[in-house]
């Protein structure tokens, strides 16, 4: 085929739009613009990287600011939420050998995060709206520095996104509970139970001969608990949002409430609650569970330690909710036993949760000895690789000593938070990615297995690369959230500059063999509505 | 007390290690799981025993660093401690307020920070004219915000906010206005 054909009908022709299921379509329209919105993600980080070596004179420091507060949103709710949301709308289902309880609420979903995230960053983009994502009391409410108009906006798209996440938590739930038309009654409770973990728990206390059967396979027991963690996230922020919502509305009607009405550090244990159930809850929840997922099916094995994995699994969700007050570790007031306690000794129970993950994802991946390093497998090791750098990294820092040292510097936020997003968390999804890749698209062929290879070692080599080069410069003193006006840390800016870079090769190398393997009208296609009236998950043909 | 800096050194060589460690292991691996081998099960002891591993990691790390560095048992207990020299500090749209043009201290001599916000949520820190840090905190509005410091060495320090605070706090530095001098 020549590269005109290739571009317009994908590898060899093999993607055709018009075969796929409307739940097919559904979950791929989410992935597209979980990668578009990551792109835009990896581009704003560009810029910053730029920024950070020698500010931009184009880009004054407001509009820094705001691409800095639309940037990690962009990348979580945009990218993340939408790939993540796509792939386990499809794999709940797909698991528990049912269609989704309602595509149209998958598609709800779809509709408000995708627009959601794009009221927000145009609202940030145009407005200048730069409270960042943590929005410090009274920060979001400071009108002298932001306009309120922008921050109601900011705060809707936020809001929207929000409620797709809502749709999602019921979409999951109901899925696991229901029973469809012409199948044999499902205990709704008994399945929902096992789902969150309850029955597990129960089994300890009963001897073995009263011990009740898993009813639902691990990946979808992983799922479930790190949805608890998504409506609870989504009940804060949403709340949180109506909070500032109300000022900024107060405001431009002319009613200027008293920021001192709400307690800035009470707000603050509030906030990074809610906060944490997606750091340190359902991100790395969900990550155990699609290794879990990934791991059975590339060797095709059972998971080593199937039971300790599935108990590991509540552990870390009861932990996501008792882990918040490492983030105020720095904060003189905070009262000392929730440092120790929360801060310290709970936090360091994710060392153990992960510790058992990435041991049991190993030993999986061992007892099935020789394996072919294929797609799934080489991300899946570079997303076992990231979080074993950055977790232990995350360990140091909630700590009373080293804390006073290094919060607030790039070492939180380039060993820690990029190396655990960036090659952790967005590993893992590429490795879902190209292992979902033909069972979504009825067997479209990948278009070069050569670009792919650049795309793994140019990834893995730019995440763990830029956040080496970001964590030098944090132990020596280098703040994050601040500009540099005079070079002082450039030797590691520019080497992290040059790892910023390889990221973005690699994520143009990836989208463009994606557009190529699938052709420019199968992804048009994917965004038109399906001719087959059916509810299946692939066409009758392929099951 | 100890140098800040020395302890940042024993973290920089201590995480290198592990890191560069880690890549090797899962390099290893790589290429392990590529080819077959005489047994491919692991036993469960030898998971038990990660997983004892993992736990005594989590737990002596604070153990250790909160017998190892100074400021740690002192930040918590400083409700009881007198300090030398106390500074009152106050923020206020976006400008740090000092009690004098200089603070000046002696080595060895306890100082206490205390600082105000009467609007927003600032940091506070003290760094190095080589731009490393010393220490920071945060300032939150409506509570107090203090800590304890003892210098170690003689130098002249910079004061700079470590908390984002919109646009217009970027810049929010006082350069050499610690002045730390020999007993």
């Amino acid at each position: 085929m020549s590269f005109k054909d290739t571009f317009i009908n994908g590898e060899q022709g093999l993607f055709k739009s018009e075969s796929l299921t409307p739940m097919q379509k559904l979950i791929l329209r989410f992935v597209v613009v979980g990668i578009i919105y990551y792109g835009f993600a990896v581009i704003e980080g560009m810029i910053m990287r730029i920024y950070q070596i020698e500010p931009i004179a184009a880009i004054p420091d407001f509009q820094y600011f705001a691409i800095l507060t639309a940037h990690p949103l962009v990348g979580i709710f945009g990218s993340t939420y939408l790939i993540v949301f796509g792939a386990f709308l499809f794999l709940v289902p797909f698991l528990m050998k049912k269609p989704l309880w309602s595509i149209k609420l998958g598609n709800w979903t779809f509709l408000l995060i995708t627009f959601g995230t794009l009221t927000f960053w145009l609202a940030g983009f145009i407005s200048h709206y730069a409270p960042l994502y943590t929005l410090y009391w009274p920060l979001p409410a400071d009108f002298s520095q932001f306009s309120p108009l922008g921050g109601t906006f900011f705060i809707l798209g936020i809001a929207l996104v929000m409620l797709g996440s809502v749709f999602f938590v019921i979409n999951i739930f109901k899925t696991i509970a229901y029973t469809p038309e012409g199948m044999e009654k499902q205990p709704a409770g008994a399945l929902l139970a096992d789902a969150v973990g309850y029955s597990g728990l129960r089994n300890l206390f009963l001897k073995k001969k009263k011990q009740k059967e898993h009813l639902v396979a691990l990946p979808v027991a992983a799922i479930a608990r790190g949805t608890i963690d998504v409506a609870l996230n989504a009940g804060i922020i949403l709340f949180t949002g109506v909070l500032i919502l109300v000022y900024l509305v107060g405001h431009l009607i002319g009613f200027d409430l008293k920021e001192t009405a709400i307690d800035a550090l009470l707000y603050k244990n509030w906030f990074w609650w809610g906060l944490d159930l997606i750091a340190d809850g359902l991100v790395l929840i969900f990550v155990a569970g699609t290794w879990y997922l990934l791991a059975m099916m590339i060797t095709g094995k059972k998971l080593f330690m199937q039971n300790i994995a599935r108990a590991a699994l509540l552990v870390e969700l009861i932990v996501s909710w008792t882990v918040w007050s490492h983030h105020l570790l720095s904060d003189q007031a905070q009262p000392g036993f929730l440092k120790i306690v929360s801060g310290e000794l709970v936090t360091a129970f994710e060392l153990i949760t992960q510790g058992l993950a990435f041991y049991i994802v190993l030993a999986t991946l061992w007892s099935a000895r020789p394996l072919k390093m294929t797609n799934p497998l080489k991300f899946l090791l570079g997303g076992l690789l990231g979080f074993a750098l950055a977790v232990p990294a995350g360990i140091m820092q909630a700590d009373i000593g080293l804390n006073r040292i290094l919060h607030n510097t790039q070492w939180i936020i380039g060993p820690h938070v990029h190396v655990a997003i960036l090659v952790g968390l967005t590993m893992t999804l590429y490795s879902a990615i190209y292992i979902l890749f033909p069972i979504i698209t009825n067997g479209a062929k990948l278009y070069s297995q050569k670009l792919a290879n650049f795309h793994f070692w140019a990834h893995l080599v730019g995440g763990i690369g830029m956040g080496a080069f970001m964590g030098m410069a944090g132990l020596e003193g280098m703040l994050r959230r601040t500009i540099y006006l005079n070079g002082e840390f450039n030797l590691y800016m520019i080497l992290a500059g040059i790892c910023g870079g390889l990221l973005l090769l690699a994520f143009l190398a990836f989208f463009y063999n994606i557009v190529m393997s699938v052709g420019l009208n199968g992804v048009i296609g994917i965004f038109t509505p399906s001719k087959l009236d059916t509810k299946d998950l692939v066409p009758a043909e392929k099951q | 007390m100890v140098d800040s800096q020395l302890v940042l050194n024993g973290q920089t060589i201590a995480y290198t290690c592990y890191a560069i460690a880690i890549i090797l292991v899962m390099a290893w691996f790589g290429y392990k799981i590529t080819r077959s081998g005489k047994s491919s099960k692991l036993s469960h002891g030898l998971f038990y025993t990660f997983v004892g591993f993992l736990v005594v990691l989590g737990v002596s790390l604070h153990i250790v660093t909160y017998n190892t560095i100074p400021w740690a048992p002192m930040d918590i207990n400083r409700a009881d401690i007198k300090p030398d020299k106390v500074f009152d500090i106050t923020v206020e749209n976006h400008q740090f307020i000092l009690p004098s043009e200089k603070l000046l201290i002696k080595v060895g001599e306890k100082a206490l920070f205390d600082v105000t916000s009467n609007d927003l949520t600032y940091g506070f820190g003290v760094f190095r004219s080589d731009n490393s840090m010393i220490f920071q905190m945060q300032v939150v509005p409506g509570h107090r915000n203090d800590i304890l410091w003892q210098f170690n060495k003689p130098g002249v320090y910079t004061i700079r906010s470590t908390e984002y605070s919109g646009p217009k706090g970027a810049q929010m530095i006082l350069k050499d206005v610690v002045e730390v001098t020999a007993n």
